[in-house]
């Protein structure tokens, strides 16, 4: 095969036409052939900036220098000593922002395309059957550990856990484990039978424990944890599942929902079939408000589900938070993206249905405390977006049950629980991590603090 | 799993059944709720936790069927399982906070209308146990439809019920009961209305004109349960709250019902056809147009 060095492999890709009718994944990963070949652009740095720019420092010439050689197995290995989710990471990490934008080849061309040969690793380990194994003559600790929420985090800090000889039990509140890996984000980018629940398989494989339908804070107490259930040591990784609304008029009416409303129906519920039992809108013509991932993913499952969709948005494109790739596919699929607008009103008919977005445009000011230019609205520049759906992705913050059912719990003026260096928090043998102390932010991150726990956590344990 | 231990019928299309769900039974509280998933590909369907046995493990449900996810679950026998059942959810009662002496200090009235009797009969019986004396009317459209008469009586001991067609108790809704109580000189300082949204707010008006404080329990749409969704909101005193951990018990007297009972018809027309698709099988589509 022919290569131009400065670019990447391509990747087969779902035709946007047809892939927006269906909610397959839309990325279709490399074959063996092409991961090599891009493996093959890889310079082996010695100072290598990816890993720097990794969140969790995956050795990343370590890897792709065993896939050069056709190791995949060795690769996955790699991989395996600082992430436990690489079909996950390799499918939904921000690498632009991350280990791609600081590889040397971004400097003349583009970067080595890291997401996607992370992702063909690990979907290829999986296919070759290789598992997180505990380790031989793991003498266990006869101490059990409860582990708040399945989501990358709790995930993550429990196979970690369980590796180093722990009783782990993971509590989860909703019906089925994954956290936003399964009621967030969509099957067109995250499959859920062959992903997710592959890695949810692997925790259990370790002897994890995983509890539904238990409800920290209400069903059992952290204090009821130690107390009654005889743990010694509590991880939190309860996410940042609180939506908010933008408090403008109209934003009750019959066809406004918060993005995890309609994300949950349609992924954890399985409302985007229409076998489903639990209902969603099929909406016309929806007006997505937002630009982050969650913005996206509603959008492209609107799209799905048959409407017009337009993504409003008060900054400009260079803004747009969301991941690069899914602000492409999107517009690939015929979304179309209302830039410095601003929602001011929903405007509703006299049963209540929405039938429009009243909006006013916004232009770019001065640089704020962040650095990035803050929009203001350009007087007298109202219009109406006509419309029957209106869905809220403004971000969420942490869920506060538990802090208030907690005594000496304390969270930060945003709703983050306040960690220390090695994730434990104010109260003594209670750690915590990922979108919980930080509040929404990746799933790296999130099982970063996961692994930082898990750690944390045996000091402690050994200590005590 | 969550084994149903016993299924009686109360009415018609009113069905108690106790279920097998330690971590429910274990902490609930009055006024909390639970959500239920038949089986795996269930809707979550929140209900509230009408009696627990803590030694037991056991809780109480009692449920109309209103739509197919009820319905489902009324053909669900005993010795067979939901799928999940989480809970308890939601704040507990207001009443369950104060000093059980200050309680026994005020005058409250309990008004349960349809279904909503089995919630307020839990309340009922959390203060006769804690030696509380309350007053109750139960309303319903006719006598058939009264639920859990024993079960009440024996928790309270001035208990009124209210029939639209005269054929029990006072003749007339709950309005009419509590104004010709009034009337007779029977005044209160606090109330407690479970039932329809439209009697709840009936019900408010009524005691706002005699100046009673007034609680209500809302029965909105719901998905998660937990805060996550936001599907649950809902308007009090001109604030957005969630039902599922705001509440679900408001001041009845900040509620904005109408706009409640707006919202409540949002999947009208998509739960009315997974109803008919399975009280009369696939041959119902929708697609022919001849009921439409
Ligand atoms: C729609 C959407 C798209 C996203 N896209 C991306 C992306 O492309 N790339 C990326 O890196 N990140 C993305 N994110 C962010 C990422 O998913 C999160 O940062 C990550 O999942 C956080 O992991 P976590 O383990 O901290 O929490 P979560 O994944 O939120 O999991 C928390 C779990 O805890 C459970 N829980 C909460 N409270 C309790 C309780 N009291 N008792 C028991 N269990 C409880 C919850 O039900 C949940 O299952 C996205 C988020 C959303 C919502
Ligand atoms: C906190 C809480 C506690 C509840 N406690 C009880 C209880 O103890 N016993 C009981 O019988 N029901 C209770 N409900 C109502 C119950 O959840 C609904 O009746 C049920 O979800 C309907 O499901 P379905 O699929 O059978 O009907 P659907 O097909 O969903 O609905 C059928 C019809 O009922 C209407 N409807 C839908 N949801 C509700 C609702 N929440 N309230 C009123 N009408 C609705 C719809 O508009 C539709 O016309 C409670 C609801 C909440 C939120
Ligand atoms: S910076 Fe780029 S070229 Fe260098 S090791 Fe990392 S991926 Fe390879
Ligand atoms: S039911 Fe989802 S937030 Fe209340």
């Amino acid at each position: 095969m022919e290569i131009d060095v400065l670019k990447k492999v391509p990747v087969a890709e779902q035709d946007p036409q047809i892939r927006a009718t269906n909610f397959d994944e839309v990325n279709l990963g490399y074959t063996k052939d092409e991961a090599v070949l891009e493996a093959s652009r890889c310079l082996t740095c010695k100072n290598a900036r990816c890993v720097e720019g990794c969140p969790v420092s995956i050795n990343i010439p370590g890897f792709i220098s065993k896939l050069k050689e056709g190791d995949v197995e060795g690769a996955y290995e790699v991989i395996s000593l600082s992430s436990s989710l690489p079909a996950v990471c390799g499918r939904v990490c921000p690498q632009e922002t991350q280990c791609e934008a600081k590889c040397v080849r971004g400097i003349k061309g583009e970067a080595v395309s890291i997401g996607r040969l992370e992702r063909f690793v690990a979907d290829t380990a999986k296919d070759m059957g290789i598992k997180p194994r505990l380790p031989e003559g793991l003498v266990k600790k006869g101490k059990k550990v409860a582990v708040i929420g399945a989501g990358p985090s709790g995930l993550t800090c429990a196979g970690d856990l369980a590796k180093l000889g722990y009783d782990v039990t993971i509590f989860e509140a909703l019906h089925k484990a994954g956290g936003v890996l399964v009621y967030g984000i969509p099957e067109f980018r995250l499959p859920k039978d062959k992903v997710v629940a592959k890695e949810i398989e692997n925790v259990k494989s370790l002897g994890v424990k995983i509890v539904t339908d238990a409800v920290i804070g209400r069903a059992l107490t952290i204090d009821d944890l130690f107390e009654k259930e005889g743990f010694s040591a509590v991880f939190i990784g309860s996410g940042a599942g609180l939506p908010r609304f933008m408090n403008i008029p109209g934003e009750q009416s019959l066809g406004v929902f918060s993005a995890n409303e309609y994300l949950t129906r349609s992924n954890l519920m399985g409302a985007f079939s229409p076998d489903s039992r639990t209902p969603i809108m099929r909406a016309k013509k929806a007006v997505i408000v937002g630009g982050g991932n969650v913005a996206m993913d509603a959008a492209r499952t609107a799209k799905r589900l048959g409407a017009e969709v337009h993504v409003v948005y008060r900054r400009s494109e260079a803004e747009l938070p969301a991941r690069a790739e899914e602000v492409h596919h999107a517009k690939e699929e015929g979304i179309i993206f209302d830039l410095l607008t601003n929602p001011v009103e929903i405007i509703a008919d006299e049963n209540g249905w929405v039938t429009g977005c009243k909006c006013i445009r916004m232009e770019l000011g001065e640089p704020d405390a962040s650095g990035r230019r803050s929009p203001v609205p350009v007087e007298g520049s109202e219009f109406i977006i006509e419309c029957d759906a209106v869905i809220m992705s403004l971000g969420t913050s942490p869920n506060p049950l538990i802090k208030t059912t907690t005594a000496g719990l304390e969270t930060n003026k945003r709703g983050g629980i306040i960690v220390n260096e090695s994730e434990m928090t104010t109260r003594d043998g209670v750690f915590a991590g990922g979108d919980a102390v930080t509040g929404a932010a990746t799933v790296i991150l999130a099982m970063g603090a996961g692994k930082s726990a898990a750690k944390g956590i045996d000091e402690y344990l050994s200590k005590n | 799993m969550f084994e149903i231990v016993s299924k009686t019928k109360l009415a018609d299309k009113v069905w108690r059944m106790d279920v097998v769900a330690p971590l429910v039974a274990g902490k609930a509280m009055p006024g909390q709720f639970l959500i239920i998933r038949v089986d795996k590909d269930g809707e979550r369907i929140p209900l509230t936790v009408c009696d627990f046995d803590r030694e037991k493990g056991i809780v109480t449900i009692v449920f109309q069927t209103v739509g197919a996810e009820t319905e489902r679950m009324s053909r669900v026998e005993v010795g067979e399982c939901f799928a999940d059942v989480v809970g308890p959810l939601g704040r507990p009662s207001d009443l369950c906070d104060l000093p059980i002496e200050e309680l026994k200090k005020k005058k409250i009235l309990f008004i349960a209308g349809g279904v909503g009797t089995a919630p307020v009969y839990n309340q009922l019986q959390w203060l006769h146990e804690n030696g509380v004396d309350v007053d109750c009317i139960q309303g319903a459209r006719t006598k058939d439809l009264l639920i859990l008469e024993d079960e009440m009586r024996a928790v309270t001991s001035n208990l009124y019920f209210a029939t639209d067609d005269g054929s029990y108790g006072i003749h007339g809704n709950v309005c009419v009961a509590l104004q010709q109580l009034w009337d007779e000189g029977k005044h209160y300082d606090h109330c407690v209305v479970i039932g329809p949204v439209i009697m709840m707010k009936f019900a408010c008006q009524l005691t706002k004109k005699l100046g009673i404080h007034t609680i209500i329990s809302m029965n909105t749409i719901m998905v998660d349960g937990t805060g996550m969704c936001g599907a649950c909101r809902l308007l009090v005193g001109g604030e957005v709250k969630f039902a599922c951990v705001d509440g679900p018990e408001f001041d009845g007297h900040e509620v904005d019902f109408d706009q409640a009972m707006q919202r409540s018809r949002l999947y009208k027309t998509q739960e009315g056809e997974l109803m008919l698709r399975l009280t009369e099988g696939d041959t119902h589509s929708g697609n022919c147009g001849v009921c439409s």
